[in-house]
C-alpha cells in the first residue's frame, strides 16, 4: 500500500514484516527513528515473537545480535557513524562467524569534528569487514532492500548492511509502497541457520584458527561473496516478480547506452545526479549514470560492462581515503584496469553538505571540457582552507581547524553584515 | 551459614565425594557420569585453576538444568586453550565471539531461546577477570541492569594471563605482573586501585551474586545450583589460581585458593537482590603471609629485602574483609590464628 | 549439522590431543602402612576393619579383624591400644577410639553368634600348645585355620591364663572371656586342663607332636625381701588376683598398700577397694611420668578412690604400719634414696613388682636357650631349631595380652612353615603413612566419643564391668573418624580435582586409575589426597 511516510518508518515497518526475532537498539542519529518504531511495534504487540532489547552501546547491540543469530534467531539492529565504529570489532566478528544479521546503516559522517549529517565515511570504514553492503537510492528501495537483505543473508550465512543516507532518506517523508505480510512471507522463508547453539547437537562456535587454516577460512568467505554476486540479481528479479519494483540488484544504469561520460555514485545522490544529467542531455551531452546498489561484494563485471564505452568516468563519492583519494574510485578503477579510460574522482557532500544540482551541472560541464581534476572536492571553500593553512604555518598553537574555520566564517558573515549596513 | 554441614562423616563436608554420603550429598564432580563439560586434551597449563573451575561450574549447571545449558565464552585463556582448531574440548554448545562482549552475546542467546520457545535451555556466560572487570565491564553492567536471564561466571585469576600476565583491575595490591613490576618504593601493583566486582554486581540489585573458590567444591556447586534455580541476571565470581601467573607450584592450585579464603583475602559469600545472605566463615584462619609466600608474584615481599610493612597492609585488607563480611564465627574465634 | 569450516568444531575432539606427553612426573596410587596397623602387637589390619565398620558392615569388619585376632571383645577391653597412641588423628583432635570400636564389634559378634572361620583342610600335623592364655589361644586358632591338629594343655581348671586369673572381672567380664574362648575351642581344639607339663621333650615325644608352642606365661609374682613383722599380711599381686578370680579372696583388712607402679598394681588396688578396703594406697618409687600403668587405668583408679604415694619405697612393714623411704630421681631418671622416712598405716601389703616365669619344663630341652628368665626365640618365635616355639610372657617382650596374641599368630605361621617344610618368609611392609603425607583439611572436625563409665560409687563395691560399650551410633561415628591413613577410601578427591579429567573412577570398591594419555603431571591429586595414597614418581624419559 502506497503511503506518504518517513523513510525510517518505512524501513521499520518493512523490517517488522520480515518477522525479526531479536532486535537490539541503541540510539544514534539519524538511525533512531527506525529502532524507535520497531520498539513501539513490539511493545504494542503489533510485532509478536520478537525480543526488543535496549542495550547499553552499539558494541552490545551487535554482540546481542551475534548471540541471537548463533542461537537461530533472525536478528536485526541499526546504527550509524560513531555507533558503527564503536561496534566495529563485533561487525567483523559477525561476518567471521557467518551470522546472517541484517543491519541498517543510516549513513553519517564520522567525527571529529563531530557531525551528525550524512556522508558515507561510516560505510566505507567497514567495507572490508566481510559484510554485504547494499546502498538504497530511495526510501522505497531502502524498504525493499531489507526484505531482500534477510533472504540474501540467510541463504549465504553472511551479514548484510543496508546503507541508507542519513536524514536525506531516513527523515524524508515520501510515498513508499509497504508490502503486505503475505507477500513478505512468500518471499522470505523462516530462518534455517547453518549452525546453531543446540543442546541436542552441541558444537563449539568461534574456534581459534591458526595459520594452518585461516587463509582458507578467509578464502571461503571471499567465495561466499562471489556467490552473492550471483544471488543478488536473482533475488532482485524474484522481488520484481512479486512487487513489480526494480529494487536491489548489483548496479543500476541510467542513460548509459551512448554515454561518453558516466557518473558513478552510491545512494540517494543518484537522484540529483540523474536530474543534472537530464539537463545536460538536453544540451546534447552524452552523459549517463551508473548507480552502485551492491557495494560489497563489488560487482566488477557489471561495472566494467556498464562503463565499457565511456570515455570518461566520474566517480562521485561521499567519502574519501584521507591519504589517498577516492574509495569507490579505486574499486571502479580496479574493475576497469586493463581498459582505456579516464577516471575522475569527485568528493562531495561530506558531513551533510548539500550536493546541489547546480554544483553537479558545473562539475559535469568541466568534465565535458576535460577540465575536471583527477580529484575534485565539490563546493570546497578554498579561501577558508587557505587562511587555515596560513595560520598553521605561522602559529604553532593555531588551535583546532574546525573551530578556526567556524570563527573565520562568523567573521566573514559579520563583515558582510557590516558592509551591508 | 545456610548450607548444612554434613557432620558424622570423616570427609563428607569437604572432599569431592565419599561412599558414605547419600547420593544427594555428593558433588557432581564425584559422579562418573558428570558431563565433563570441558574434556581432556585441552591445552591449559599444568594445574590450571580456570580449567578446573570451568568444569566444576558448568558440570554443576548441567546437572541443575538436566543438561540444558549453552555457554558463551569471552576471549582469554579458557577460550584459547579449549578451542584451538581443529580440536575443541567442549561437550556442551559453546560460542565464542569477542573479548569484551560475552555478557551481551549471552543476552542475545537468552533472547533467542526465549523467542524460540526454548526457555528451558539456560545460558551461562564466562570470562576471565579481564573480560569481566575491565573490557567486558560495560556489557556486563548492561546485562545486569536489564536483568537478562544469564548466569555470568568470572574465573578470576587476577590478571591478563593469556597475554603474558599483565595487570587487570582485579590484580591485588603488591602483586607483580608484567605491567606492575616489583621495583621502586611501592613494588608491584599499587594499593588503593582495583575493582570489587561482586560488590558492584550487588549494587545492580540483581537476584544473585556469589563468590567461590576452586577449593570448596561443595560450596561452588551449591551456588551454581542456587543460581540455576533462579532467573534473571546472576553473577558468580570464582577465584581460580594460576600457577603460571602467580608463580605457584602446579600442585598448589587448590591449596592456595583455600588459603586465599582462610586468610580472609578472598571473602566467600552470597547475596540476593543486593543483600548478603550468607558467608562461608573461616575454618582455620591463617595469616596472609602463608598465602602470599607460596607465590612468586609476591616474592619481593619476602627474603633478603623483605617488606613486612607491605605484608601488614595486605593483612589489613584481609582483616577488613573479615570485619565487613563477618567471616569469623564466634565459636571458632578462639581457635583463630593458632596455625 | 554441516558446520562452517574451522570456526565451528564438533564436541570432544580435543581427546585427540594427548597431553600426557607434557608430563615429567606421574602420579601413582600407593598403599601405605597406617601407624595403627604398624603399632598393633597383634598385627591387626585396623584401618581395614574400620573401613568396613564405617560403612556399617559390622560382620565384614569383624571378619577382617579376626583374620588376625580371634579375641576382639577381650582385646576391646584389656588392650592398652598402642594403635591409639600413634594414631595420626591425635594431631588433628584426638585419637580414633579404635579399642572401643573393636570391643563393639567383638560384643556384637557374641550377641549375633558369629562363628570364626572354618578350620583349614587337615594337614594331619599335630601341635602341642602349652598354656591357654592369650598366646596359646591365639596360636591354637591360627593353627586350626591352617589345618593343623592342636592339643591345648593348661595347668589351671579353666582356659584363659592371666586373662582369667590376672585381670579382674570388672575389666573383663567372664561371660565375654568364655564366649571368645569357646568360639576357638569349637574349631576343634583338643583341650586338656589341670595338666602340668614337667618336661616338654617327654610330653612332645609321648604325644608324637610335630611341633610345640610354649605359652606358659609369667605366673610367679616377684618377691622382694622386705622386713615384715607379720609375713602373712604380705601377698604378691598375682596370687591375690588369682585368689579373687577363684572366688576365694584373702582378708586384707581396711587399709591396703600396694607396692609397684604397673597395671597389676592398679588392678590389685582397685580390686582391694571392691573387696571393702577404705584405703588403697599405691606406693611407687618413681613419679607419674615414669609409671608403667596405662593412663586410662590410672585415671579410673583415682576415680575410684585409689591414692598414690610417688617417689617412695617400702623399707619395712610393721603390724598396722609401713615405713616408707622417700626417693628422688637422679639426672638419668633413676630413683635414689634420700634417707628420709615416713610412715603409713596399713593392714596388709600387696607386692606388684613384676612376674617371673616357670620354665623348668625346658630343663631337658635341647638347643633352647633360656636367658634371664625368658626363652630366646627367632622372629618366627622358634626357640632353637627343633620345632619348639615360644611366646607370650615367657619370651622377652612387653607382657600384654595383645603382644601375646600377636606371638600366638606369628608362632602359628612359624610352626606351619616348620611342619610343612617351608623356609619362613618375611612379608614386605608398606612405607609408613606419616602425618605429613595427609591433607587433613578434608576431615570434618569430630571429637572422640567417650565410652560410658560406671558411676564411681557403684564400681567401688562390685565387680561389674567399669567401662561400657559404645552404642552402634557412637561406634559408627568413631569408626568414621578414621583418617584411613595411606589407604584410599574412595573420597573421589583425585577424580574431582584433576584439571584434565585424567582420573578414571572405576566405581564399586575398585578405586581409580590414572589416564596417562591426558595426565599432565600437575600433582594436585597428590596434594589434595586426604590420606596420602598417591605419590609422584619421575617419568622415565
Amino acid at each position: 500500500m502506497l503511503r506518504q511516510i518517513e523513510g525510517s518508518r518505512a524501513i521499520a515497518e518493512t523490517v517488522a514484516l520480515c518477522r525479526p526475532e531479536v532486535v537490539c537498539a541503541y540510539p544514534i542519529s539519524p538511525q533512531t527513528h527506525i529502532i524507535e518504531a520497531v520498539g513501539a511495534m513490539v511493545k504494542s504487540g503489533v510485532l509478536t515473537s520478537c525480543e526488543f532489547i535496549n542495550v547499553e552501546s552499539e558494541f552490545a547491540a551487535m554482540s546481542v545480535a551475534i548471540g541471537a543469530s548463533a542461537t537461530g534467531a533472525r536478528s536485526y539492529t541499526a546504527t550509524a557513524s560513531q555507533g558503527l565504529l564503536f561496534m566495529v570489532e563485533a561487525v567483523f566478528n559477525a561476518s567471521g562467524l557467518g551470522l546472517p544479521i541484517v543491519m541498517t546503516l543510516a549513513n553519517r559522517a564520522i567525527g571529529a569534528p563531530i557531525n551528525i549529517w550524512n556522508d558515507h565515511s561510516d560505510a566505507m570504514a567497514v567495507r572490508d569487514a566481510g559484510w554485504i553492503q547494499l546502498f538504497a537510492e530511495t526510501n522505497q528501495e531502502a524498504a525493499d532492500l531489507h526484505v531482500q537483505a534477510f533472504k540474501l543473508a540467510e541463504e549465504l550465512s553472511v551479514p548484510v548492511m543496508v546503507c541508507v543516507d542519513g536524514f536525506i532518506l531516513t527523515h524524508a517523508v515520501e510515498g513508499v509502497d509497504i508490502l503486505d505480510q503475505a507477500s513478505v512471507d512468500s518471499f522470505l522463508p523462516p530462518y534455517e541457520p547453518r549452525q546453531v547453539l543446540d543442546v541436542d547437537e552441541p558444537v563449539s562456535i568461534g574456534a581459534m584458527v591458526g595459520p594452518e587454516a585461516f587463509e582458507e577460512v578467509r578464502y571461503l568467505a571471499y567465495l561466499r561473496q562471489r556467490d552473492a554476486l550471483e544471488r543478488i540479481p536473482e533475488i532482485a528479479r524474484t522481488f520484481n516478480d512479486l512487487t513489480g519494483r526494480d529494487s536491489g540488484g548489483l548496479i543500476r544504469t541510467y542513460r548509459t547506452d551512448d554515454a561518453e561520460i558516466v557518473v558513478v555514485a552510491l545512494g540517494s545522490v543518484l537522484g540529483t545526479i540523474k536530474d543534472a544529467v537530464d539537463i545536460r542531455r538536453d544540451l546534447g551531452e552524452r552523459i549517463g549514470v551508473v548507480g552502485i546498489t551492491t557495494f560489497r561484494p563489488f560487482p566488477s563485471e557489471a561495472v566494467r560492462s556498464a562503463l565499457a564505452n565511456a570515455r570518461q568516468v566520474v566517480v562521485l563519492e561521499k567519502a574519501f581515503s584521507t591519504g589517498f583519494g577516492g574509495v569507490l574510485s579505486t574499486d571502479v578503477a580496479m574493475s576497469l584496469r586493463d581498459m582505456d579510460f579516464d577516471l575522475r574522482t569527485v568528493v562531495a557532500g561530506l558531513g551533510g553538505r548539500a550536493i546541489t544540482r547546480r554544483s553537479i551541472e558545473e562539475m559535469l560541464e568541466k568534465a565535458q571540457h576535460d577540465d575536471l581534476e583527477s580529484l575534485t572536492f565539490l563546493d570546497l571553500d578554498q579561501g577558508a582552507v587557505e587562511r587555515e593553512r596560513e595560520r598553521m604555518r605561522t602559529v604553532r598553537r593555531s588551535g583546532p581547524s574546525a573551530e578556526n574555520l567556524l570563527r573565520d566564517r562568523t567573521a566573514d558573515l559579520s563583515k558582510a553584515v557590516r558592509r551591508g549596513a | 551459614m545456610t548450607d548444612q554441614r554434613v557432620h558424622f562423616y570423616q570427609v563428607g563436608s569437604f572432599a569431592v565425594g565419599n561412599r558414605l554420603l547419600s547420593p544427594d550429598d555428593r558433588t557432581v564432580q564425584s559422579q562418573r557420569d558428570r558431563t565433563n563439560s570441558i574434556d581432556s586434551g585441552h591445552r591449559a597449563c599444568q594445574g590450571c585453576g580456570e580449567a578446573l573451575g570451568a568444569r566444576y561450574a558448568l558440570d554443576a549447571a548441567m546437572r541443575a538444568t538436566n543438561g540444558r545449558v549453552v555457554a558463551v565464552n569471552a576471549t582469554g585463556c579458557l577460550e584459547v586453550f579449549s578451542t584451538p582448531y581443529p580440536e575443541t574440548s567442549w561437550r556442551i554448545p559453546w560460542l565464542h565471539s569477542l573479548f569484551g562482549n560475552a555478557p551481551a552475546v549471552a543476552t542475545g542467546v537468552a533472547a533467542a531461546l526465549r523467542v524460540k520457545g526454548k526457555g528451558d535451555v539456560r545460558v551461562v556466560a564466562q570470562a576471565g577477570d579481564g573480560g569481566t572487570v575491565d573490557i567486558g565491564f560495560g556489557a556486563l553492567s548492561g546485562m545486569f541492569e536489564r536483568n537478562d536471564d544469564v548466569l555470568f561466571i568470572c574465573y578470576d585469576n587476577e590478571g591478563y594471563m593469556n597475554t603474558g600476565v599483565q595487570r587487570s583491575a582485579a590484580t591485588p595490591p603488591a602483586a607483580r605482573t608484567a605491567t606492575t613490576d616489583a621495583v621502586g618504593p611501592e613494588p608491584g601493583n599499587i594499593f588503593g586501585t582495583g575493582k570489587d566486582l561482586p560488590r558492584i554486581a550487588m549494587a545492580h540489585d540483581i537476584p544473585y551474586v556469589a563468590t567461590a573458590t576452586v577449593a570448596d567444591l561443595h560450596d561452588l556447586e551449591r551456588k551454581v545450583e542456587r543460581a540455576m534455580a533462579m532467573h534473571g541476571a546472576r553473577y558468580l565470581h570464582v577465584l581460580v589460581p594460576c600457577p603460571l601467573g602467580w608463580g605457584s607450584a602446579s600442585n598448589d592450585t587448590i591449596h592456595i585458593a583455600r588459603l586465599a579464603k582462610e586468610s580472609g583475602l578472598f571473602p566467600v559469600f552470597e547475596a540476593e537482590h543486593g543483600k548478603v545472605t550468607s558467608v562461608s566463615t573461616i575454618r582455620r584462619r591463617v595469616p596472609v603471609e602463608q598465602y602470599l609466600s607460596l607465590q612468586r608474584r609476591y616474592g619481593h615481599l619476602f627474603g633478603s629485602n623483605a617488606r613486612p610493612d607491605i605484608v601488614a597492609r595486605i593483612q589489613a585488607i584481609a582483616d577488613e574483609n573479615i570485619a565487613r563480611y563477618a567471616l569469623i564465627d564466634d565459636a571458632t574465634e578462639s581457635q583463630e590464628m593458632s596455625a | 549439522m554441516d558446520t562452517p569450516f574451522a570456526i565451528t568444531l564438533g564436541v570432544g575432539t580435543s581427546r585427540a590431543n594427548h597431553t600426557g606427553s607434557w608430563r615429567v612426573e606421574r602420579p601413582v596410587y600407593v598403599d601405605r602402612l597406617p601407624p595403627c596397623n604398624n603399632a598393633c602387637p597383634a598385627g591387626e589390619n585396623i584401618q581395614g576393619w574400620l573401613y568396613e565398620a564405617e560403612s556399617g558392615n559390622y560382620e565384614a569388619a569383624w571378619r577382617k579383624l579376626v583374620e588376625e585376632n580371634p579375641l576382639p571383645a577381650i582385646m576391646g577391653r584389656v588392650c592398652f591400644h598402642p594403635c591409639e597412641t600413634v594414631c595420626n588423628r591425635v594431631q588433628v583432635d584426638e585419637a580414633v577410639g579404635i579399642n572401643a570400636v573393636e570391643r563393639f564389634l567383638g560384643d556384637l559378634a557374641i550377641e549375633k553368634g558369629w562363628r570364626l572361620p572354618d578350620p583349614g583342610p587337615d594337614t594331619a600335623k599335630r601341635i602341642l600348645v602349652v598354656g591357654a592364655g592369650p598366646a596359646g589361644l591365639s596360636a591354637a586358632y591360627h593353627l586350626r585355620r591352617l589345618g593343623h591338629r592342636v592339643r591345648l594343655v593348661d595347668s589351671a581348671e579353666q582356659l584363659g591364663g592371666m586373662m582369667r586369673y590376672g585381670i579382674p572381672a570388672y575389666r573383663l567380664p567372664r561371660a565375654i572371656l568364655d564366649a571368645e574362648i569357646d568360639r576357638i575351642i569349637e574349631m576343634g581344639v583338643d583341650v586338656v586342663l589341670n595338666h602340668v607339663v614337667h618336661d616338654i621333650e617327654l610330653e612332645r615325644s609321648a604325644g608324637g607332636f610335630d611341633a610345640v608352642f610354649l605359652a606358659v606365661g609369667a605366673q610367679l609374682g616377684k618377691r622382694v625381701n622386705i622386713p615384715a613383722g607379720d609375713s602373712s599380711k604380705v601377698i604378691d599381686a598375682v596370687s591375690f588376683l588369682h585368689q579373687v578370680a577363684h572366688d576365694d579372696p584373702p582378708l586384707l583388712g581396711r587399709r591396703v598398700v600396694v607396692y609397684g607402679g604397673g597395671d597389676t598394681a592398679f588392678d590389685a588396688a582397685r580390686t582391694a577397694r571392691r573387696l571393702g578396703a577404705t584405703d588403697a594406697v599405691i606406693v611407687y618409687r618413681r613419679n607419674r611420668e615414669r609409671m608403667g600403668a596405662s593412663g586410662e587405668e590410672f585415671e579410673q583408679a583415682l576415680g575410684e578412690g585409689v591414692t598414690v604415694r610417688w617417689l617412695s619405697t617400702v623399707s619395712r612393714f610393721d603390724p598396722e604400719r609401713i615405713v616408707l623411704e622417700k626417693m628422688r630421681l637422679n639426672e638419668e631418671g633413676f630413683p635414689e634414696a634420700t634417707g628420709e622416712f615416713e610412715e603409713l598405716d596399713a593392714d596388709s601389703l600387696v607386692l606388684a613388682l613384676g612376674q617371673d616365669t616357670d620354665l623348668s619344663l625346658l630343663d631337658h630341652a635341647k638347643d633352647v636357650t633360656v636367658h634371664d628368665g625368658s626363652v630366646e626365640v627367632q622372629h618366627s618365635m622358634m626357640a632353637g631349631a627343633s620345632g619348639i616355639f615360644a611366646g607370650g610372657d615367657a619370651v622377652p617382650a612387653e607382657r600384654t595380652a595383645t603382644v601375646a596374641v600377636g606371638h600366638g599368630k606369628r608362632a602359628a605361621h612359624g610352626i606351619d612353615d616348620f611342619v610343612m617344610g617351608r623356609s619362613p618368609q618375611e612379608k614386605q611392609r608398606h612405607e609408613l603413612a606419616t602425618f605429613e603425607r595427609l591433607n587433613t583439611w578434608y576431615y570434618a572436625d569430630a571429637p572422640r566419643t567417650k565410652r560410658p563409665e560406671l558411676e564411681k560409687v557403684r564400681r567401688q563395691t562390685n565387680f561389674e564391668e567399669v567401662i561400657g560399650g559404645l552404642t552402634e551410633e557412637n561406634a559408627l561415628f568413631e569408626a568414621r573418624r578414621c583418617l584411613s591413613c595411606g589407604n584410599c577410601f574412595e573420597c573421589d578427591n583425585c577424580f574431582g580435582v584433576c584439571p584434565d579429567n585424567a582420573v578414571i573412577k572405576l566405581g564399586g570398591e575398585d578405586r581409580y586409575e590414572f589416564d596417562y594419555d591426558f595426565c599432565k603431571g600437575c600433582g594436585i591429586c597428590v596434594k589434595e589426597c586426604p590420606c596420602g595414597a598417591i605419590e609422584m614418581v619421575p617419568e622415565r624419559i
